[in-house]
C-alpha cells in the first residue's frame, strides 16, 4: 500500500488533517508557525491531481506497455524484453535516434549562438533603435511550429524558391533543399534557430544585465578590447545561463515533431524522421502501441541521461 | 551620463580643447557599428516572414514566375477569398481559442496557487512536489505518446476539446515563475495579514495574485501562445473535423499530394493574426525579461 507513496501520501496526510484543522487554525498566533495543512492541501490539490493523471498514470503505463504487444485493443500480452530487443535490432530506430543526435548536436549551438548574439547586440547601450529590433526579435516566437515549417518550406522551395532564386541568379545551380535529406536537414537547422532564438534570448539579457559592470571598467583599464571582455568577462558571467539554455534547447530539440512536419514531413523518404515521429508512426500509423511505448521510455532515458550529464557538468564548474 | 562607461572601441586621443564636441560626433560614431549589427540581424530575422506575408498577397500564377520579385506584381486577396472558402476558420478559430483561453486560465490559477504555497510554505511534501513538477520538464509528457492518448482515451476525453485543455494546464515553468516571484514577496506582508486575522486562502486571493499581476499578464501571454500553435495533442486526441484546431487545419493543407501554395500561404498568415495583435498590445510583459525569473533557478 504504501509503495507509490511519493505522490499519494500528501494528498492523503492533508485531508487528515482538514479534518481537525479548523479547530486549530482560526486563531493564529503572531510567533507560531502552524503548518497550515488546509491551505496547503487546498492551493496544491489541483496540481498534484493533474501531476498524477497526465505524468505519473501515462509514465506508468508507459513502462507496462513497453513489456507487452498491446496494439490498443483487446488484453495485454506480456513479452517482457522482446519490444526492447527488437528495437535493438531495428534499423529504423537507430536512424531515427542518429538523425535526432546530428540535429541536437547542429542546432543546438546555432540557437544558442544566434540567441546570444541577438541579446549582446540588444543589451549594447550604444545601439539605436531597440525598441523596434526587440520587437522584430520577437516576432518568430509569435509564429506556431507548423507555419515555421510553411515558412522555410516556402524559402527553400527547389524550384521557385526564394533562396534557389538568388542562387541561380547569382550562376549557381540550384540546390536540392527538399530532395537531399543533409540540405533538407540543414533548413530544419536554420529553421528551429530562427524559431526558438527569442525565448532564449530573454534568458540571456538577464544574464548580460547581471554581470557586473566595474568587471567592464576595469578590463577597458587594462586596456582589453571589446573581443578580449566578451570572451574572458561576459561568457564566464554568463555560464549558469549558457548551461540553462542548452539544456532546455537540447531538449526541446529532442522532441521536435511539429516544424518537421510541416517543412519536409521527415523527408526525403525517411531519412528525417526523428524520434518522436517515430514514436507517432509505429504508435498511431502503425498502432503498435507497445513497442512505441518502448520507444518512448528509451527516448526518456536518454533525455535524462542528457539533463543529468548537464547538470552535473553544471555542478562541476559551480555554473549554479 | 553614459558616456563615462563602458565603450567598446575607445581608443580616442584624450583631453584637448574641443573635448566635448569631440565626444558627442565620438558617440554617434561609436554607435554606427552596435547599430548596424543590432539592424542586420533583425532583418534577417524578418526577412523569412516579410517573403512569406508578401506571397501571400501574391496571384496564383504570380508565385511561379520568374524572376521573382519581393512586392506583388499585382497585389491580391485571391489567396485568403480561396483559403476562406476552403477552410473553416470561423470554427478552427473558435475551436482554437476556446482551447487557449480555457487552458490559459486554468494554467494562470493552478501555476499562481502551487507556486504560491512552494515559496510561502514548509512542508517536505511541498519539495517532494516542487521536485515532480521540475521533472515534468525533463521528461516531457508529449513524448509518452501511446500512454498519453489511453489515458485520455479511458477519462472519456478522446475527441473532444476537453482532451487537450486538461493535460497541458500544468506547466513547470509557470509554476517556478509564480514561485520565483512570491519568494520575492516579504514574509512580512503575509505575517502582518495573519496578525490581522486574515485567513490564509485570503491572504492568497486578496493581497498575494494581485500584487503577481505581472506574471500573472506574462504567463497568461505565453500560455495562450503556446496552446494557439499546440500541435501534438491535438493531433492524437481530435479525431472529428468539427473539433479541429487552426494547427491540425493548416497540417491538412500542407500533406496534400499537391500543395496549393497559394490558399497554404493566406491561411497561414490568418493564422498568426491574433497572436500578433495580442503581442503588439502586451509587448511589454513579454520582453521585459521578467520571463527569466521562473527558469533561472
Amino acid at each position: 500500500m504504501t509503495v507509490p507513496p511519493l505522490e499519494v501520501r500528501p494528498a492523503a496526510d492533508t485531508k487528515h488533517a482538514t479534518g481537525k484543522g479548523p479547530a486549530s487554525l482560526p486563531a493564529p498566533r503572531p510567533r507560531r508557525r502552524p503548518r497550515y495543512f488546509f491551505s496547503t492541501f487546498a492551493l496544491t490539490a489541483g496540481v498534484v491531481v493533474l501531476f498524477l493523471l497526465f505524468f505519473i498514470w501515462p509514465g506508468a503505463l508507459g513502462v507496462m506497455y513497453s513489456f507487452t504487444s498491446y496494439r490498443g485493443f483487446g488484453d495485454l500480452k506480456f513479452i517482457g524484453l522482446d519490444n526492447y530487443a527488437a528495437l535493438a535490432s531495428d534499423p529504423a530506430f537507430y536512424a531515427a535516434v542518429g538523425r535526432t543526435l546530428v540535429y541536437a548536436v547542429f542546432s543546438v549551438p546555432l540557437s544558442c549562438a544566434l540567441s546570444l548574439v541577438m541579446a549582446v547586440a540588444l543589451v549594447n547601450a550604444r545601439a539605436r533603435g531597440k525598441i523596434g529590433a526587440r520587437i522584430i526579435f520577437f516576432l518568430p516566437w509569435l509564429v506556431s511550429p507548423i507555419v515555421t515549417g510553411v515558412i522555410w518550406r516556402w524559402m527553400f522551395g527547389e524550384s521557385f524558391g526564394f533562396v534557389n532564386f538568388i542562387i541561380t541568379s547569382l550562376g549557381g545551380g540550384a540546390l536540392p533543399w527538399s530532395s537531399n535529406a543533409d540540405l533538407s536537414l540543414f533548413v530544419v537547422i536554420l529553421a528551429s534557430a530562427w524559431a526558438g532564438a527569442a525565448f532564449n534570448m530573454l534568458l540571456f539579457i538577464a544574464a548580460l544585465n547581471n554581470v557586473p559592470k566595474s568587471h567592464y571598467e576595469a578590463a577597458e583599464l587594462d586596456g582589453a578590447n571589446a573581443w578580449q571582455r566578451f570572451v574572458s568577462i561576459t561568457l564566464p558571467g554568463i555560464a549558469p545561463t549558457t548551461l540553462l539554455v542548452v539544456l532546455l534547447s537540447t531538449l526541446g530539440h529532442m522532441k521536435e515533431f511539429a516544424m518537421i512536419q510541416a517543412l519536409n514531413n521527415g523527408g526525403p523518404g525517411t531519412e528525417n524522421q526523428l524520434i518522436v515521429q517515430y514514436i507517432y508512426q509505429t504508435g498511431f500509423a502503425q498502432s503498435k502501441v507497445g513497442y512505441a511505448s518502448a520507444a518512448s521510455m528509451v527516448l526518456l532515458l536518454i533525455l535524462m541521461v542528457i539533463a543529468a550529464a548537464q547538470l552535473i557538468i553544471s555542478k562541476r564548474s559551480r555554473a549554479w | 551620463m553614459v558616456t563615462t562607461t563602458t565603450s567598446p572601441t575607445s581608443r580616442r586621443p584624450q583631453g584637448s580643447a574641443a573635448v566635448v564636441q569631440r565626444r558627442r560626433s565620438g558617440e554617434f560614431r561609436k554607435s554606427i557599428a552596435p547599430t548596424a549589427m543590432l539592424w542586420s540581424i533583425a532583418i534577417l530575422t524578418l526577412f523569412p516572414l516579410l517573403w512569406f506575408l508578401l506571397s501571400s498577397f501574391k496571384t496564383g500564377g504570380d508565385l511561379f514566375t520568374y524572376p521573382l520579385s519581393l512586392l506583388p506584381r499585382e497585389w491580391s486577396l485571391d489567396g485568403y477569398a480561396r483559403a476562406l472558402e476552403r477552410v473553416d476558420f470561423v470554427r478552427y478559430f473558435t475551436n482554437t481559442f476556446v482551447v487557449a483561453a480555457l487552458t490559459t486560465a486554468l494554467t494562470v490559477f493552478f501555476c499562481a496557487t502551487t507556486g504560491y504555497a512552494l515559496a510561502k510554505y514548509k512542508s517536505p511534501w511541498l519539495s517532494v512536489l516542487a521536485l515532480c513538477i521540475l521533472s515534468t520538464t525533463m521528461l516531457p509528457g508529449e513524448v509518452i505518446l501511446s500512454p498519453m492518448f489511453s489515458v485520455i482515451k479511458n477519462l472519456g476525453l478522446y475527441n473532444s476539446l476537453g482532451g487537450i485543455v486538461l493535460p497541458s494546464i500544468l506547466t513547470p515553468t509557470g509554476v517556478f515563475m509564480f514561485r520565483q516571484f512570491f519568494i520575492t514577496v516579504p514574509d512580512e506582508l503575509l505575517d502582518s495579514a495573519r496578525i490581522d486575522g486574515a485567513r490564509e486562502l485570503t491572504i492568497f486571493f486578496r493581497i498575494m495574485l494581485p500584487i503577481a499581476k505581472p506574471i500573472v499578464l506574462t504567463l497568461a501571454i505565453i500560455s495562450f501562445q503556446w496552446r494557439w500553435n499546440d500541435y501534438i495533442f491535438p493531433l492524437i486526441v481530435l479525431n472529428n473535423p468539427k473539433n479541429f484546431t487552426l494547427q491540425i487545419a493548416l497540417r491538412q493543407l500542407i500533406g496534400a499530394q499537391n500543395i496549393d501554395w497559394a490558399i497554404l500561404l493566406a491561411a497561414s498568415v490568418l493564422s498568426i493574426i491574433p497572436l500578433v495583435v495580442i503581442y503588439l498590445v502586451f509587448q511589454k510583459y513579454i520582453t521585459g525579461s521578467d520571463v527569466d525569473a521562473g527558469l533561472k533557478d
